[in-house]
């Protein structure tokens, strides 16, 4: 696997107009290029009478198929994106049977990740919806005579309102079949003020089977014939087993045999860590059986890795110049002069992701074809990467996506999958791989550790004429290549790069770190310590200058304007600057917003009480958001209240919207509180709950308020941008209640019991 | 051999006596609405009740199930829709779902002990189960809901 083409690879994935331009000739071409192919494995939208699109289909009595070709890992894409389908057809959604794709380059882009799939889809789905409308309403026109323009739709119907004739979908799907799939030119899109469910939004397609229990997990996945696995992996990346023992572990009843794995070969990419697999028919078996292995390992150079030594290390990297991604003006010439000037280093340790569901695959290998039902927010990339494991081509892999239970990133990146199809095919069996809870905290894809050094002059007005900020990090990028040390630009231009600020005199920096462990995307990313480390220092400086944090960040975003990129390698996540322009006006708006709704300056803060701001754009959707926080005598910190006011353009399903933004403040708490993966020798110190602790209902905002923007604009994203703006108004808050500055997370070093 | 009731109905497992219930529900039985989450009863996603009280099945042996109640998701109201389920609907409680049926059953098990609970016994009861999507200003909300029907 070449670790160029997988990071060119990974750009593609998150191109959204690359993507996106992909995906429509999908949608308009598709269907003729395979007309009388068989499908391997087609969707009942393939099937169905009616089959404008890949996305839909429509049988005579009635049924509306959409496929839901993204994954459903809790932000309801799988619902929210059919529904723009069945609005722009004018459909019934309780006629609507959602179905969920394979994996399979027809769709266009199918990573789960980056808070696109609204923003890189909606486009393709009205179109969907639009081509099924037009073609019902010829069918009705030819077969009433009269002229298609003169026909209309309502619910689920056409009618011709002159000659009073009305047909039901279904009974115009087959004369419908019969007619050319028309251009894209052809279509006309529903004007907003028709519009059915967009803006208006809808619960979860799955809340029913949600809450029974019917609800199928990957953890959920049964074929016949399986077995269930579970994997020792070495304890140090990119370690080796010398020798192993499997005589005790082969008495535990239930235990039929051990498998080793190979380890990966050069960067870990999504290959299977390596290590020892016991194979048994339960899943308690497949453990205790593991738990008897005698296993012998050869770290390899990882081993050298701890944790404290290398936050200094990447804290003096900080203090020294590096490579200068962005420069205005002159900074240093305005630090020579001297003056008042303030200086910070932020940290933000490892983080992992767990997911509730922890990793699991089944996978079951044969004739020269492996089929896969995952919870993967990527299931081309299963195909990718079991192909390459097994040999096999990219078709012969059937990745069904099962719903996921949680993901935040980690899922894509299916190196469990990949593990199931390798013992799938030596076992000779379907297998199961269940990881624990503590495989997935020690193997996990880190959200990297994180330095940040900033440094400001300030003017006689307490604003800053001089801004200097670095940042070193291991990249995403190490996973591909294991000499890649700085960061790329899809990771710098998150919340750091584009610092929203009228500043005279800029220089942003970023140095080398070499990883140690697999680093990797979660929820929100690099924005995490870019917006904790900038947002926090702009509350620092406020103070220092005496001033309002509030009034003081306005004053730094400044007049609206458009950031101007030029020089900078800005990748707007995948989307065109002219299309989403970055506006600081919208920024400042959402900040004012927020200060109203939260009554900033109007709500008198006790003793240990106090607010937090913070503002942040990040996948192209802008958020402020105000944190108020109570610590006790004990040190003890609550979050009586959260407002967050958010403008992410046209939001399709509202109330989804805000359900992502209260989540998003339950996973920013998790961070401040308690976020921390260390190594030890290049192992992972943690394991479970009870030393990776996530925020429990008791620890987490008691109401989150969350206000949308009106907005015309074109969709953003939604499912990560609550996170970065959260975790920095939060430790504002903090400091406001007890002097006492968080700049190193999580604040359990920060002393307050 | 272990004799015990799942959902209702009699059944009897002669393996592993030390096998936690949940894998036996899961494995076993088939019953998959339980979740695996953390296997060392600390995230309350495997919770189901037995002789009526909320129990953390990863942890349960087999042995000490013997001669139980067991009820899981898929028994918990005979004629489809719980109170409790109800209320998770109304409010729109799930978002990826996977923690859902261990914070339903945690609730169930709250609201047949309190009729009406405060925000601090809520907070008892429910801070042993872990959602990671952080839903659980509506898991508060939703309980409150219940209780109001429950009554």
């Amino acid at each position: 696997m070449s670790p160029i083409e997988n990071v060119s690879r990974r750009r593609f994935l998150t191109g959204g107009v690359i993507a996106a331009g992909a995906l429509v000739l999908g949608v308009r071409y598709y269907h003729k290029l395979l007309l009388g192919d068989k499908l391997p494995l087609d969707t009942n939208a393939d099937h169905a009478t009616l089959h404008p699109s890949v996305y839909l289909g429509i049988d005579p009595d009635g049924t509306v198929w959409i496929v839901a070709s993204r994954s459903e890992m809790g932000t309801t894409s799988r619902t929210t994106l059919p529904l723009v389908v069945a609005d722009e057809l004018d459909a019934d959604w309780k006629r609507v049977k959602i179905e969920q794709a394979l994996g399979d380059s027809r769709y266009g882009d199918q990573n789960t990740d980056g808070s696109h799939s609204i923003r890189s889809f909606y486009d393709a789905m009205r179109e969907a919806g639009a081509t099924a409308r037009l073609m019902l309403i010829q069918a009705a026109a030819q077969q009433w005579g009269v002229p298609a323009a003169e026909c209309q739709t309502d619910l689920h119907v056409v009618v011709h309102r002159a000659t009073n004739h009305r047909a039901g979908y279904g009974e115009l799907a087959r004369a419908a079949a019969k007619l050319p799939v028309p251009k894209r030119e052809e279509l006309k899109l529903k004007p907003k003020s028709a519009w059915r469910y967009i803006g208006k939004g809808e619960v979860s397609y799955d809340l029913e089977a949600l809450v029974t229990g019917k609800a199928i997990y990957g953890m959920d996945a049964r074929v016949g014939g399986m077995v269930y696995a579970s994997v020792e992996h070495p304890p140090v990346l990119g370690g080796k087993v010398k020798s192993y023992d499997d005589q005790e572990a082969l008495k535990v009843a239930g235990v039929r045999q051990t498998v080793p794995i190979d380890p990966f070969q050069q960067a870990p990419a999504f290959q299977p860590l390596g290590g020892i697999a016991v194979i048994a028919d339960n899943t308690w078996a497949a453990f205790q059986g593991r738990k008897k292995l005698n296993i012998s390992w050869d770290n390899g150079p990882n081993e050298t890795y701890n944790s404290d030594t290398y936050k200094n290390e990447l804290r003096a990297t900080s203090h020294n110049p590096c490579k200068v991604v962005r420069n205005i003006g002159d900074a240093d010439a305005v630090f020579a002069k001297g003056g008042k000037i303030h200086e910070a280093d932020y940290y933000v340790p490892l983080l992992a992701h767990a997911s509730m569901e922890p990793m699991v695959a089944l996978a079951e290998f044969k004739d020269g074809k492996a089929t896969l039902w995952a919870p993967t927010q990527n299931p081309q990339a299963v195909q990718d990467i079991v192909s390459k494991e097994l040999g096999i081509s990219k078709q012969d892999v059937i990745c069904h996506v099962t719903l996921l239970g949680g993901g935040f990133g980690r899922k894509s990146k299916p190196d469990y999958v990949a593990e199931a199809a390798v013992l799938s095919k030596k076992v000779g069996r379907p297998v199961k791989v269940v990881w624990t809870r503590e495989d997935d905290i020690k193997f996990d894809y880190y959200n990297a550790v994180a330095s940040m050094y900033m440094k400001a002059a300030l003017g006689v007005d307490g604003k800053p004429t001089a801004w200097l900020q670095r940042s070193v990090f291991p990249p995403i990028p190490s996973i591909f290549d294991v000499n890649a040390v700085y960061g790329d630009p899809s990771h710098l231009q998150q919340g750091w790069t584009d610092i929203p600020y009228d500043l005279p005199n800029l220089r942003i920096e970023n140095g080398p770190a070499k990883a140690h462990v697999r680093i990797g995307w979660l929820r929100s990313v690099a924005n995490i310590y870019h917006a904790f480390a900038i947002q926090c220092f702009t509350d620092e400086l406020a103070h220092a200058a005496g001033r309002d944090p509030l009034d003081y960040l306005l004053d730094l975003i400044g007049d609206p304007r458009t950031i101007d990129f030029k020089g900078v390698e800005y990748p707007n996540y995948g989307a065109s600057l002219d299309a989403y322009p970055w506006e600081t006006g919208r920024l400042r708006r959402v900040t004012e917003m927020v200060a109203e709704k939260s009554g900033w300056g109007k709500r008198k803060h006790g003793k240990g009480t106090g607010v937090g701001i913070a503002a942040h754009r990040s996948f192209l959707t802008y958020v402020a958001t105000v944190v108020e926080v109570e610590v006790n005598d004990q040190g003890e910190v609550r979050i009586p209240r959260v407002d967050t006011v958010l403008d992410a353009g046209l939001v399709v399903n509202p109330e989804a919207t805000r359900a992502q933004f209260e989540g998003a403040a339950v996973f920013g708490a998790s961070i401040v509180r308690s976020g921390e993966i260390t190594a030890t020798k290049g192992a992972i110190d943690q394991s479970n709950f009870q030393d990776y602790p996530v925020a429990r209902i008791n620890e987490v905002p008691y109401q989150t308020n969350v206000y949308i923007v009106e907005s015309d604009a074109p969709p953003a994203g939604v499912g990560e941008p609550g996170v970065p703006p959260f975790v920095a108004a939060f430790c504002n808050a903090i400091f406001a209640a007890t002097g006492k500055r968080v700049r190193d997370l999580p604040i359990t070093k920060l002393g307050l019991s | 051999m272990i004799q015990l009731k799942v959902n209702r109905v009699e059944q009897s497992f002669g393996s592993e006596p030390e096998m936690p219930l949940l894998w036996y529900l899961r494995d076993v039985l088939g019953l998959t609405g339980s979740k695996f989450g953390c296997g060392i009863g600390l995230c309350g996603a495997c919770t189901v009740h037995v002789n009526g009280q909320a129990t953390r099945s990863c942890v349960t042996a087999m042995r000490d199930a013997a001669g139980k109640e067991v009820t899981t998701i898929e028994g918990l109201d005979k004629n489809g829709l719980h109170p409790v389920q109800k209320a998770w609907m109304q409010i729109n409680v799930p978002q990826c779902g996977y923690c859902q049926v261990g914070q339903i059953m945690q609730a169930a098990a709250l609201l047949n002990s309190k009729k009406k609970p405060t925000d601090h016994e809520i907070d008892e009861a429910m801070s042993g189960n872990i959602c990671r999507c952080g839903t659980y200003q509506r898991i508060r909300a939703a309980i409150k809901a219940a209780a109001g029907e429950m009554t």
